[in-house]
This record gives structure tokens, sequence and C-alpha cells, in this order.
């Protein structure tokens, strides 16, 4: 697929030797009738060519906010980016104009949902919500597109591409419905590819085929792929480095080898002793206890206070603690982290 | 599919030998002496009173003049209304007339509906979406019979924009005004419904999809929105038919078009039974047919069902 691409979508500014994506000090916010609900407050994500992130996190931590910021697909209202910036290849993707963001949309960073029974449309086959791409942004024809399509499919691994072409969303598995959407996201060749909870709908045995074919299409167009997540266990085999977030912030950043091993966030930790483990079975799993916060209402110092274990009057007041260089490629967001780093490592 | 289609199909047919099986039992069986209502104060000469009884087979049981009226519609023999004239003739103008004048009124009211929907459906609580729900509350509660005389006496009396009546061969422009009228009444749950509809489509997941597609705003909603948005407004579409010819006949009335509606008054005024259970007869096709070509169209609109 090296067609007019190049022609059509250069970016003013687009600087090939700038890091991939750059996400800095990112903040987001709902305006709700219920108040402001600080969503993202200084987010740090970067992302280089052929690397898989994964972002980690409980329920409402703001890492589908994240994604969607990044993507520009913020429900707005209520959603607004009040600070920060998102760099992709060096150009501000929060600078551009609406006309030049939609075309970075697909054709530089693609996306794929948790849920693609609802994420595509029940209306249209999905050789028209696949083609669509190709003719809205390359304006090629519908044969074209549609032979393009079917290539997709077969990328993607459908068998019998050419005949399930003309098939709706909901005559396909649940697995194979993600590999549509999987297909839809490169069609047009991006360079960054964020998949939040790309398998959270599927089956343990399906979770695992999509997972490899993630990987496999990652490695050979070099994408970057953010992979976001609240299951631990899965990122272990297929993420280089690991984000966890915290009420809207990376509490913890660091390569997947070394979280594992030994992490430097409370809160990392105790996400790890969650995990069920096959020679802790018949155990009682160690859930985290009590609830993030509200986002409405943050706590003062560090956002984690009311739940961790190592918490001290220091923790509870401002400033909250701010990103400790732990090792080189690693973060930290806790005043403590050298003795939690310093504990036994979780679980033994 | 095949299978949905001959069961509406059938139940179709049921409905139409039921409904008009009640038309025609509410004019005829009740009259002690239908040939004496239309004679009025005139004695009857008795080879007269022989030959119309013989001709509306009034000797018979009346599920048996039923059927032979039955037969004689199925083949295209209406009969002659009871003023003498043959009622396929009467059929051939006012039919078309009032299919032209509710054609009108759909195609007026599913634009303006659809169009003020979708956007009152982006712009939710903002002054048009408010001024449109302030305008519907009004619509809804204006019966028709207030309100054609009184665009009546606006648009064609005072103003004169059009015509105040629009006579037997009534051209388009004559009809505008019945037709907007008419689609009053069902212009406003139109409205509602596609409103409600595009809100409840726009947060889908789908939606977020196509915006991540990259694609404009206009196709994400010209697009996606709508396709599946219309889904509830052509439904809503068969439904409409009833209230549609309901008006049909204040309507005709009141701007003197001599249609179906105008027709059937003056049949039911003069107990014409076999010119008001003429035209009901058709009036119930009609909306049978109508009805299974809104059901297919669903099925097109919408390939879940289509696929079931
Ligand atoms: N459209 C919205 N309107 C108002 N608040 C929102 C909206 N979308 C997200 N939020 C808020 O942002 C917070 C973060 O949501 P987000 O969807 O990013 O969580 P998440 O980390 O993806 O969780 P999950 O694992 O459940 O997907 C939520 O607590 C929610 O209250
Ligand atoms: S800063 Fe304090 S409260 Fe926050 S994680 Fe570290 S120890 Fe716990
Ligand atoms: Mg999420």
């Amino acid at each position: 697929m090296t067609d007019i691409k190049a022609e059509i979508d250069v970016l003013p500014g687009l600087d090939s030797s700038a890091r991939l994506l750059d996400v800095e000090n990112l903040h987001v916010e709902f305006r709700t009738q219920a108040g402001v609900a600080r969503a993202i407050n200084g987010v740090d994500i970067h992302l280089d060519p052929g690397e898989t992130l994964a972002i980690l996190g409980e329920s409402g931590c703001g890492k589908s906010v994240t994604a969607q910021a990044i993507m520009g697909i913020l429900d707005s209202p209520p959603g607004f980016v009040t600070k920060g910036a998102i760099r992709y290849r060096g150009v501000d993707l929060l600078k551009l104009p609406e006309e030049q963001r939609r075309k970075v949309r697909a054709n530089h960073i693609a996306m794929i949902f948790q849920d693609a029974l609802s994420a595509l449309n029940p209306v249209f086959s999905i050789g028209f919500q696949l083609g669509e791409l190709f003719r809205v942004h390359r304006g090629t024809s519908r044969q074209d597109a549609r032979r393009r399509s079917i290539e997709l499919l077969d990328l993607v691994k459908i068998p019998a591409a050419r005949q399930r072409i003309n098939d709706y969303p909901h005559q396909f598995s649940g697995g194979m419905r993600q590999r549509v959407m999987i297909a839809m996201a490169l069609a047009l060749d991006p360079k960054v590819l964020i998949a939040d909870e790309p398998t959270t709908a599927l089956d343990v045995t399906v979770q695992a085929q999509i997972m490899n074919l993630l990987a496999e299409l990652r490695r050979e167009r070099n994408m970057g792929l953010i992979l976001i997540t609240h299951d631990m266990g899965v990122v272990a085999d297929v993420a280089d480095r690991i984000s966890v977030m915290y009420a809207g912030k990376v509490v913890e950043e660091a390569p997947v080898l070394d979280i594992y091993a030994r992490p430097a966030h409370p809160y990392t930790k105790a996400l790890l002793e969650s995990i069920p483990r096959l020679d802790m079975k018949g155990q009682q799993l160690n859930v985290i206890k009590g609830l993030p916060p509200n986002l409405l209402r943050i706590p003062a110092g560090c956002p984690f206070h009311p739940r961790c274990a190592y918490a001290r009057d220091v923790c509870r007041a401002d400033p909250p603690p701010q990103q400790y260089d732990v090792a080189p490629a690693r973060t930290a967001r806790c005043h403590f982290w050298t003795e939690v780093v310093g504990d036994e490592p979780a679980g033994s | 599919m095949f299978r949905y289609f001959v069961r509406r199909l059938l139940q179709g047919v049921l409905t139409f030998f039921g409904a008009t099986f009640i038309v025609y039992a509410l004019m005829f069986a009740n009259q002690s002496d239908p040939l004496q209502a239309l004679a009025g104060e005139r004695p009857l000469p008795e080879n007269v009173r022989q030959a119309l009884t013989e001709r509306y087979h009034l000797d018979d049981p009346f599920i048996l003049q039923y059927g032979y009226y039955m037969k004689g519609l199925l083949t295209g023999d209406f009969g002659t209304s009871l003023t003498n004239r043959p009622i396929l003739e009467m059929m051939e103008q006012a039919w078309p007339t009032t299919i032209r004048l509710s054609f009108i009124a759909i195609i007026i009211a599913v634009l303006i509906a659809v169009t003020a929907g979708i956007v009152s459906a982006i712009r939710r609580g903002g002054v048009f979406d408010n001024t449109t729900l302030v305008i519907t509350l009004l619509l809804l509660s204006m019966p028709i019979v207030v309100l054609a005389p009184l665009a009546q006496l606006i648009f064609g009396m005072r103003l004169q924009w059009v015509p105040a009546t629009a006579g037997a061969d009534s051209g388009l422009f004559a009809l505008v005004l019945p037709a907007f009228v008419l689609s009053s009444l069902v212009i406003a749950t139109q409205l509602r419904v596609t409103r409600a509809s595009v809100a409840e489509n726009l947060r889908s997941d789908y939606v977020r999809t196509a915006r991540a597609k990259g694609l404009a705003d206009r196709r994400v909603i010209g697009v996606h929105v709508l396709r599946n948005s219309l889904i509830p407004v052509v439904t809503l579409i068969g439904t409409d038919l009833g209230n549609l010819m309901a008006g049909a006949i204040v309507t005709e009335g009141v701007f003197n078009i001599p249609g179906v509606g105008f027709m059937l008054v003056r049949g039911i005024r003069t107990e014409d039974g076999p010119l008001v259970v003429g035209f009901v007869s058709i009036l119930v096709i009609v909306f049978l047919v109508v009805n299974l070509v809104v059901d297919l169209l669903y099925a097109v609109l919408d390939p879940r069902i289509r696929y079931e």
C-alpha cells in the first residue's frame, strides 16, 4: 500500500526524527451538572515505533479518556482537554485545525474498541464500513475499495473473506468481529494503534488469538501499540513497557520485567498482588481495599493515600508526589518509592 | 425473510376480510329497509323494489350478501351507488386526488420532521430545540377541525398566498395548503421520534468508531446516524397513514377536495351503503399494502430483521 498516501496526508511540521508519540502533562475534565470531574490530571506517555505500551489501572482511572483525547474523539461537551500537549512526530495535535486533526485519525493513529459488536454500525455491511475508509480518505472507486477490503480481511485471517465481505456485524462471532475492527484500524496503515481493552469481551481462548494477531501485525508493520487493559495478567507476555494509572495520573512507568519483579509504587504492588496465580489456588485473592477517589473531589496530596499501606502525613498534604526517577526509563509518583522497591517482591 | 413476508401477507388477508365484514355489517345489517331509506318519503313501486332486491341480494342471508359483494369487489365490480352512479367511476376520480394529497403531506411531514429532528438532536437544549418543542406541543394540541379552517382563513383568504379551495381537478399548487394542514397531524410525532432516535444514536459506540475513522461530522451524521435513526421513523409512517386518512376526511371537506374523505362523508350522510363499503374496502387494502411496504422497507433498513 504505497500509494498516494504520502501526498494526501502530509502534516505540516512532521519531523521523522521526533518521537512517534509524546503525550505531555495532559489534563482532561468533564463539565457535568454534578460538577467538574477531573478525569485526567497530568498524564505523560510516550511511544516508539514497534513498541507495545500497556496502560493499566482500575476501572474509571482514565485509560479510555486518555485514548480518546489522543484520538481527538472525546465527547465534547462535556469533555475538554484543558492543558498539555499530544505530539505526533513533533506535531502537537491539540493545536491542529479540526480538518487536519481529522485526517490524523485512521491515517496516522487508529483505535480499536472493547465491544466490537456495538462499535460496528449494525446497519451497514462490513464491506461498506471497511471500504468507506478508502473511499473517503483515498477517493478510490467502489470496486477498488472492495478489493482492498477483502485483502484486509485476509490480513486479519478471516476465512472466506470474499464471501464474508457482504455480511453484517451481527453475522460474525465475537472474535471475528474484533478481527474486523482490527482490519478497519489498519486499513490506512497507521503508525500508532490504540487498543482499548480489545479482548475483555471475548472468551479466554479467543483472547489469546486476538492478542497474538495484534502482536504479529505490530511487528510486521513496526507500529507503536498502546494496549489498554485492567488485567495485569494479559500484558506480561505482550508489553514492553507499562504505565500504571491512578485517578487520572500515571503513577508508575517501567519496563515490563522490572515492574513485575519490583514495583516501585504501592498501587502497582497492590495490583500485582491481586492477580490470581496458579500456585495460590484456593487462597483468598488480595483485592485492593477501598475505592478509587471521586473525580469531583480528588483528595489533597497523593490521591492513593486513603488506600495506601505506606501512607504517612506527608502523603496527605499537597503538593502531591512528583515523578521520581527510579531508574533510567523508570518513574514512580510515590514519596516512599525506595521503601516500596526495597520490600520483598510481591507474592513471594 | 420470505417466510416473514408470507406471514405478513396472510395476516393482511385476514385483516382485510375482518375489517370489510365489520363495515359491511354496520352499513347494512341494521337497516330494516334500505330501499325505502333510499327512496325517502316516496312509495316504492313493487317491480322496482323487486329488481333492486335482486340486484343487492337482499333476500339472501346476510353472510351470503357479504359473499356476493366481496366477489364483485375482488373482480373489480364495485356495483353502483344507491344514487345509481357506478362506484368505480367515483373511485377513479377520488383516489388519485387523495393519494396525491396524502403523498404530498407525507413528503412535507418527513422532510420537515427529519431535518428539524436531526438539528434539535444535535443541539439539544438549544434555542432551535426549544422552539420546535413548543411548536410541536402546539400542533399536538390543535385539532385539525380547528387548524384546517384557520389555515384556510389566514393563507387562503387573508394573505391569498394559495387558493382557498381546491376543486375537482386541483393542481399540485392548490393542494399545498391542504397537504400542509394534513401533515400537521403526523409531523409532531415524527419530529419527536426522529429527535429521540438521533440523540440516542449519537451516543452509541459506532459513532465513536466512525469518528475514530476520521470521517467528517457531516458523514458521521448523514450516513451512519441517519440510517439507524430512520428505522423507527419509517415504521411510524405506516401507522401515520391511518391518521392521515382520518385527517383527509376533515381536510377534504374544508378545502372542497373531491377525494376519498369527501366521498365517504357524503356516503355516510346519505346512508349510501355500497358507496361507503366500496371506499372503505379499498381504504383497508391501501392501508394493508402500505404497512406491508413499510415492513419491507424496515427490513431493508435493518439487516438484523432481514436475516432472521
Ligand atoms: N462522557 C463522559 N461524561 C462524563 N464523565 C466521563 C465521560 N467519559 C468518562 N468520564 C469520566 O472519566 C473517568 C475515566 O473514565 P475512563 O472511561 O477513562 O475509565 P477507564 O479507565 O477506561 O475505565 P474502564 O476500565 O472501566 O474502561 C470516569 O470516572 C468517568 O467518570
Ligand atoms: S505517596 Fe504516600 S500515599 Fe501515595 S503511594 Fe506513596 S506512600 Fe502511598
Ligand atoms: Mg475504558
